[in-house]
């Protein structure tokens, strides 16, 4: 097998992250520790080549590698999502290293090679392209979430995300096998046709879909699966965190409805069973085990698995409502969680900046009085949580709305029902630390109490992610569109 | 064809508020009361030309303004106002004003925040009152409850966190029913969320009865009727006095505007089967507020359960859908506000000088404050009913409306006058005329300038409203019938027998004949 210029164009993109991640890591040993920030606006730098040449790549549908990888618009809408997200990742852990006093060429080297696997992931037209990228991007963020080495819940966080991580990327390689036997090949194209031509009613296929959920809900992070999620995203770096819950979920999403869709597209009515239950458990375990958490990374850990929940409603409807109203479930889909990365992000990036005696405070009891001390910060912090539970007129609405509107399109109005009736119970922990920021004294001393560091990359993070929450909210029509465009279709 | 004109009052009007409320953080914290003052007189002073622009001979919607908002789904920026909404929009811009003069002393902390919240406030509920668009209505409709929730739990009573998260759950949790009430909608009405697009669409009896639940469920907690009232005295006694005058004259009307607005219109047939537990609903509510009433030791508690029975009042006037009734549930609500608002006012300013809202510590205050003492009585009166003054006539009409439709019925809604008569009567009695209090003798200073000024403007209007209601009536009276109307034709259609949905009539209205209780309410 050759490899032409042709198939290197088309993965140009990955091949300048990878290429990006190598220099990092080479330059790590000779830079000074002072300079080491270098290595942060080299991989910003090479974060805008890719938004250049993915922008290209938005029409059209190319194969490269005999199949095995695709780039098309869906393709290009999650690695632009994803180029975002990791590039103000890297700016808010600009100040949140050296605060922590992490290493810094592996960092940046780490996040460029989990950004190459989520490329590849979005990107596989093969089951196995698409293990492997889940596979590069569960490795670099195996190491990430372990990074700070001094600390004994990080490296529990880490440990535990290894274990739990093996174990489903095993899960996802027996469901994986399992297809290949039935169809003899693994492309997703090659799958589609043997389930079209055998139907559905074979044992091993079902076998084979339950085994594909279970891996992808370990990666998702939906329940039951879910397990790991708390305690990693508390233990991990809060730049790792926020880069989890964000990038991870983003990507995962997208290699997960690639293959349900285009691979598995046939078997639908199976599937969005499947998911119909597994959506109606995230959103009660979600919502309802967020209520007693008293850290605020904890809370957003289970937020970001109630909010994987609300995704799944698109997916559930699409998949049960073939024709027009399945683009309109999946674009739901798209929509959603490129809104949820931003409000996610923002909050994320507000914890990790907030200090208090030299220390990450993660205490809800923390926020008491922060409206007092930092107005603006808890501005930020209040509109990211009102966007988080989806009141207008912030972005988390416009995401619930096209969710519910898909779902109420596609016949399925109970299940809106039941997610607006856990939205309403969400605002309760949201409003929880609004209430503690705005109405609550601080306790101790004004030394004692939390204070938020800020540099000029932070506040910069926290003012993109703001403008997306807010302008998202008021003019959602040019992400819609593109959502639409790029959403995939059930044939 | 709706009327528009070339000035985008209505634009003008709810958005200029939201200036204010940046323009408070940018200039100094002492200074951000006269920016708020000036913001909020100045969108009364926008506000009023329209009184006179105003066509009150057609139902249509006036002051029109339509724009794209989103694509697709086809969510449009369209504003506009008809007979029924344009009172409350200018009884909102004619509070405003006097929610920051009575908060000029009394907030102390973080005032710059204080007054943007309540200039947030003032654009989301004028957004609501002129919204054309469901999504558009939704937004504004949940944007009020973030500034809301703020307004109470930073400046309120001791118990403010428990009552400010009370009211937020409450509401958030009506009005999320609402959300998925309007996607179905949607999908069944046309592929519109045009409100008036949709009042035209008629809608099958299973659907309408699903969605008048869902409408129930936003507009009953808002207004609040009985079973839904509790947050409604927690929230108002915890809030400080501006909340309590937004929340009792302007938020609790925004329910019953829904039920005008959208239930009616859209749902006539649910209406016409669900008018018996409707004014059942009302009925209990007017009686058990006015009954909670009597047992209140706390001011503040005591106006918050007579609202629960005024505003059973609207709702009654609402659904005994006769023009009487409705004409009088709107004139209702508008003397609500203004009584009711006057009496939280003078509540606020007594509890800055006695920091106690407790009736056996605010006793006998006509000797050292013979003024205030006036304000309050007229105020009291007014809420009472008293011919002359406003509430009556907002009363007598939905009294009048009641009849028509059940002897019975207005006689028991005519117990909760008679019971409001007792409780403001030994409330006066005990307030104004006892033995004042010793411990507060010397903080009981007549009203300042300042207080007078915001309490006379409301006076005027008590008597002005109350007797010479007509020019406000004739304002809406096209819209009204323009609103019954639409409820005649379908009403006829499918009311004949009974649908199993109907839940039981309620014991009290057994008496009552259905089809000839509709007959009536279609023909008046």
């Amino acid at each position: 097998m050759s490899i032409s210029l042709q198939d290197l164009l088309a993965i140009l993109p990955e091949l300048i992250v990878i290429g990006a991640a190598c220099l990092v890591l080479a330059l790590d040993p000779i830079l000074e520790t002072a300079k080491k920030d270098v290595l942060a606006w080299l991989t910003l730098g090479a974060l805008a080549m890719c938004i250049g040449v993915t922008s290209s790549q938005m029409t059209g549908r190319t194969y490269a590698f005999s199949n095995m990888v695709i780039i098309d618009a869906y393709a290009a809408f999650w690695k632009l999502l994803l180029y975002i997200v990791t590039g103000l990742t890297v700016l808010l852990s600009l100040a949140y290293l050296k605060a922590e006093r992490l290493s810094i060429g592996e960092y940046y080297g780490f996040i460029l090679l989990a950004l190459a696997g989520m490329m590849v992931m979005v990107s596989g037209a093969d089951l196995l392209t698409i293990y492997l990228g889940t596979e590069l991007m569960s490795l670099s963020l195996y190491v990430m979430a372990g990074l700070k080495r001094t600390e004994a819940r990080s490296l529990e966080a880490s440990a535990k995300y290894f274990v739990l991580g093996a174990f489903s990327s095993g899960i996802l390689l027996y469901g994986i096998s399992l297809l290949y036997g039935l169809a003899g090949s693994t492309r997703l194209s090659a799958i589609a046709e043997a389930i079209t031509m055998q139907g559905t009613s074979n044992p091993i296929l079902s076998l084979a879909l339950v085994l594909l959920a279970v891996g992808f809900g370990f990666k998702l992070a939906v329940v039951p699966f879910h397990m790991w999620t708390p305690d990693v995203y508390q233990g991990a770096p809060t730049s790792v965190t926020a880069f989890m819950a964000v990038a991870s979920k983003a990507a995962s999403f997208g290699a997960f409805l690639r293959v349900f869709v285009e691979g598995l597209g046939a078997a639908s009515a199976d599937w969005s069973v499947l998911f119909t239950i597994i959506c109606l458990a995230t959103l009660a375990l979600g919502n309802l085990v967020a209520i007693v958490q008293t850290s605020i990374k904890r809370m957003l850990a289970y937020s970001s698995i109630a909010h994987a929940g609300y995704a799944l409603i698109g997916v559930v409807v699409a998949g049960g409502h073939r024709g027009n109203g399945a683009g309109g479930g999946f674009a739901s889909v798209l929509l959603y969680i490129a809104i949820y990365s931003f409000m996610t992000l923002g909050a994320f990036a507000l914890i990790g900046m907030l200090r208090k005696e030299g220390q990450e405070s993660e205490n809800i009891e923390d926020y008491a009085g922060l409206a007092k001390r930092e107005p603006l910060a808890a501005f930020f912090m209040l509109v990211f949580l009102v966007s988080l539970a989806g009141i207008p007129p912030t972005a988390g609405f416009i995401g619930k709305f096209y969710i519910f509107m898909a779902a109420v399109n596609g016949g399925m109005t109970w299940l809106a029902v039941v997610a607006v009736i856990f939205a309403a119970i969400s605002a309760f922990y949201y409003l929880r630390i609004v209430m503690v920021m705005y109405m609550r004294e601080p306790e101790g001393t004004v030394a004692s109490q939390s204070r938020l560091e800020t540099s000029p990359a932070l506040s910069f993070v926290l003012a993109c992610a703001l403008a997306g929450v807010v302008l998202l909210g008021l003019f959602p029509n040019g992400l819609w569109s593109l959502a639409t465009h790029a959403a995939p279709l059930l044939k | 064809m709706n009327h528009t004109t070339s000035f985008p009052w209505l634009t003008l009007i709810v958005f200029f508020p939201l200036l204010g409320a940046v323009l408070c953080f940018l200039v100094k914290a002492e200074s951000s009361r006269w920016v708020a003052l000036g913001v909020t007189v100045c969108t009364f002073l926008f506000s009023l030309p329209l009184w006179w622009l105003f066509d009150s001979s057609t139902a249509q919607m006036q002051f029109v303004e339509q724009a794209s908002w989103i694509s697709s789904p086809p969510v449009r920026y369209s504003l506009g106002m008809d007979g029924i909404s344009f009172p409350l929009v200018l009884m909102t811009t004619f509070l405003m004003p006097f929610c920051v003069t009575v908060s000029w002393t009394a907030i102390e902390k973080r005032v710059p925040l204080f007054m943007s919240m309540l200039l947030v406030m003032e654009t989301a509920m004028l957004g609501v009152f002129v919204a054309l668009d469901f999504v558009l209505f939704y937004v504004f409709w949940e944007a009020m409850l973030i500034p809301m929730y703020l307004l109470i739990g930073v400046w309120g009573g001791p118990n403010r966190l428990y009552a400010a998260i009370k009211f937020f759950l409450y509401t958030l949790a009506g009005s999320v029913l609402l959300l998925v009430a309007i996607l179905a909608l949607y999908f069944q009405g046309g592929q519109t969320f045009d409100i008036l697009e949709l009042s035209r669409g008629t809608y099958g009896a299973t659907l309408q009865m699903w969605l008048f639940l869902a409408f129930f469920a936003a507009f009953a907690v808002k207004v609040p009727m009985f079973p839904f009232h509790t947050w409604l005295p927690d929230a108002h006694v915890e809030a400080p006095t501006a909340g309590s005058v937004i929340l009792a004259s302007v938020l609790l009307k925004m329910g019953t505007y829904g039920f005008l607005r959208f239930t009616l219109p859209m749902l006539p047939d649910a209406t016409v089967a669900f008018t018996k537990p409707m004014i059942a609903l009302s009925i209990v509510a007017i009686i058990y507020g006015a009954y909670m009433a009597l047992a209140q030791a706390d001011i503040k508690k005591l106006i918050a359960y007579s609202s629960v029975s005024h505003m059973g009042f609207v709702t009654l006037g609402i659904f005994v859908l006769n023009i009487q009734g409705i004409e009088g549930a709107v004139m209702q609500m508008v003397n609500h506000g203004i009584t009711t608002g006057g009496l939280f006012l003078c509540v606020g300013i007594i509890y800055e000088r006695t920091h106690s809202r407790q009736i056996a510590d605010n006793t006998g205050l006509a000797g050292p404050m013979p003024r205030y003492a006036l304000f309050l009585m007229i105020f009291a009166l007014s809420s009472l009913g008293l011919p002359g003054t406003n509430s009556f006539v907002g009363e007598f009409l939905v009294l009048a409306g009641t009849f028509v439709w059940s002897q019975f019925a207005t006689a028991l809604a005519a117990l909760g006058v008679i019971l409001a008569a007792a409780y403001i009567l030994w409330l006066m009695q005990r307030v104004v005329f006892g033995t004042p209090a010793a411990a507060h003798r010397a903080h009981l200073l007549d009203l300042n300038a300042r207080e007078t000024a915001t309490l006379v403007p409301l006076i005027v209007l008590v008597f002005v409203l109350g007797i010479f209601p007509n020019p406000l009536l004739s304002r809406m009276h096209a819209s009204v019938t323009q609103l019954l109307n639409g409820q005649k034709a379908p009403a006829y259609a499918t009311v004949s027998p009974p649908t199993p949905l109907v839940p039981p009539a309620h014991a009290t209205m057994a008496a009552v004949q259905p089809t000839s209780s509709s007959e009536q309410a279609a023909t008046r």
